[in-house]
């Protein structure tokens, strides 16, 4: 199949997005303009978003939840608005459902460590196992082995196949009676592949498992519907979804966070406090101690409502679009690999490649030269690509601003780098 | 940054064909060193005589900056005095290091000062370094405490300060 780009389906109209996003009109050394290909890793931002951030703070700056003052009260609804709108986004089905974390990786880390301090029903020890697959992002992987540490429990994993998609061969095997908890990415943050997780989340309720899912790079490309995902937590980061850093979000079902022992101690994650002991406030605040991030909460609304505006499947439609394009492209050159699915279907807009030859590293530094930004190196998925033979990959991603002109300026950096290290 | 300076020929010669490759016998101490960041790593023996670097082999994995680095390293320090190979490795460091701002001194550094443009780029220092930082610390592992205790202490931290994260 040739995509050509008259042919492309689905693109968005790049130049009046790309308009909003200011960064994206600057110019590099030797005065290039910027090629920003490493979206998976961060997105930017448009104008949207760092505008409410700068009128929250020259404006409502104040605590929240605690301050009787009229700025007090401004601040307490803004960033409780902002909890809105991420239910609202993601389709929770209560506000109170959502709990601002720092990242995705905290809101992993607070599901692993309250589920290993869990007692009772929720309890998890020896003879009990914990699943997870080849393909995730280190932060998907190291709570889950601090927890089965921990605790005694068992950690198991899904491979992969050579395709790069997961190994669904030993399911029964793998999600069975024992099994408490099965932790998956949505997408993957390397290979792009988009994972059956409704029908793998199906599967692990049916034995009684907790589902978690780690939609870092899901709920910024695709309609996310925590619901009928089948999860029980869905976890993600404000900063790949067009806002900013420092606010990740996780979704928990009601019951769930309601049974779970709180993670961190201390302000606003009380009820009443004496010196021998607490009790605690209900979900979401039980999870959120300390003052939290206010004025990225504001800043991550205005990036879901930024995109609820061009509107999400128009996002999806975009990216499988450009990814095509890119797939297609790339496949052109002589000695370029790709690991992962090689045609656009459920897969996500990160391609991670091997060039024969040049060291990631070498191939980045080139691309840099021209203005070119991708990430070189493991992208935190070390058994990842260990399962595929290399210690490393180039990586580039692409979002609602990539433009296909952007992606021949990636094959010709790539040609260029090839003809520079003598490898053409 | 003219990627022609940042990647002089003796840099991608090496890269290309890396010298005195391989894990060799005998050896007093072997060490394996990664760059978390990256990945890259480096696995290096050292086989010290009378106070002399009688060899340095390694088996490495990485960019053309840690490999081409880690070769022009067996070239400069096989066959010195320990301590006149730690007193290289020091002047290496402090080139690195400097952000460009050294120049770099070749009577000492021969062809590694081809790595003079890699200090300017903070992204690649820990590259250029790994392979040395491997050697310090075989050689240190060997027994070879040849310089002042508190000296050997301030190039540690410097040098866990540059693996950063």
């Amino acid at each position: 199949m040739t995509v050509t780009v008259s042919s492309l389906n689905g693109l968005l109209d790049t130049e009046r997005i790309r308009a909003d996003f200011p960064i994206l009109s600057r110019r590099l050394a030797d005065d290039r303009p910027l090629v920003y290909l490493d979206s998976a890793n961060t997105s930017q931002k448009p104008h949207q978003v760092i505008d409410a951030m700068a009128q929250h703070y020259a404006h409502h700056n104040a605590n929240v939840a605690r301050a009787v003052h009229q700025l007090g009260a401004e601040a307490t609804e803004a960033f409780e608005a902002a909890r809105d709108t991420v239910a609202g986004f993601i389709k929770a089905p209560s506000r109170d459902e959502i709990v601002f974390t720092k990242n995705s990786s905290e809101a992993l880390n607070l599901v692993a460590n309250t589920l290993a301090w869990a007692r009772g029903d929720l309890s998890i020890g020896e003879g009990d196992e914990v699943v997870i697959s080849e393909m995730e992002h280190h932060s998907n992987i190291v709570p889950w082995q601090l927890l089965t540490e921990r605790t005694g429990a068992t950690l198991r994993w899904f491979g992969l196949t050579d395709d790069g998609r997961l190994d669904l061969g030993d399911i029964d095997d793998l999600i069975n009676e024992r099994t408490k908890v099965v932790s998956l990415t949505w997408v993957s943050n390397m290979l792009g592949t988009v994972n059956p997780v409704a029908e793998i989340a199906r599967r692990a309720r049916a034995v009684g498992a907790i589902v978690v899912l780690d939609a870092s790079q899901a709920v910024p490309q695709l309609p996310v519907d925590v619901v009928a995902s089948g999860a029980d937590f869905v976890a993600f980061t404000g900063h790949k979804v067009v806002g900013p850093t420092g606010i990740g979000v996780l979704w928990g079902r009601r019951e769930l966070l309601e049974a779970l022992p709180p993670f961190l101690g201390g302000g606003e994650m009380i009820e009443t406090v004496t010196m021998a002991r607490s009790t605690y406030a209900g979900p979401p605040h039980k999870f959120e101690a300390g003052t939290p991030p206010i004025v990225q909460a504001v800043g991550l609304g205005a990036a879901l409502d930024y995109l609820s505006t061009i509107g999400m499947e128009q996002v999806a439609a975009h990216e499988q679009a450009i990814t095509a394009y890119a797939l297609q492209r790339l496949s052109e050159v002589t000695g370029l690999t790709v690991l992962g699915p090689t045609e656009a279907v459920d897969r996500g807009g990160a391609i991670s490649f091997e060039l024969e030859g040049v060291h990631p590293h070498d191939v980045s530094q080139l691309l840099d030269s021209l203005g070119i930004a991708v990430r070189a190196g493991h992208h935190c998925a070390k058994p990842a690509h260990a399962r595929f033979g290399v210690q490393s990959s180039t990586r580039a991603s692409f979002y609602l601003y990539t433009t296909p002109a952007e992606i021949d300026a990636l094959v010709e950096g790539i040609r260029h780098t090839q003809r520079f290290f003598g490898v053409a | 940054m003219d990627m022609q300076s940042l990647y002089q020929e003796i840099i991608l010669d090496h890269y290309k064909a890396p010298h005195h490759a391989g894990l060799r016998d005998p050896y007093e101490a072997e060490v394996h060193h990664v760059n978390p960041t990256c990945g890259d790593e480096v696995t290096l023996r050292v086989h010290l005589v009378d106070g002399m670097v009688e060899d340095v082999s390694y088996s490495a994995e990485g960019c053309s900056i840690s490999q081409a680095s880690t070769s022009i390293l067996t070239d400069l320090l096989i066959g010195k005095p320990v301590p006149d190979a730690l007193a290289v490795h020091q002047t290496f460091l402090e080139l690195l290091q400097s952000r460009g701002t050294v120049e770099p001194d070749e009577a000492v550094l021969e062809d590694a000062v081809a790595f003079a443009g890699v200090a300017r780029l903070p992204a690649r220092v820990k590259c250029a370094l790994l392979g040395w930082v491997a050697f310090r610390d075989a050689v240190t592992r060997a027994g070879a405490a040849y310089e002042n205790h508190s000296q050997r202490a301030a190039d540690t931290v410097e040098i866990t300060a540059t693996k950063g994260k």
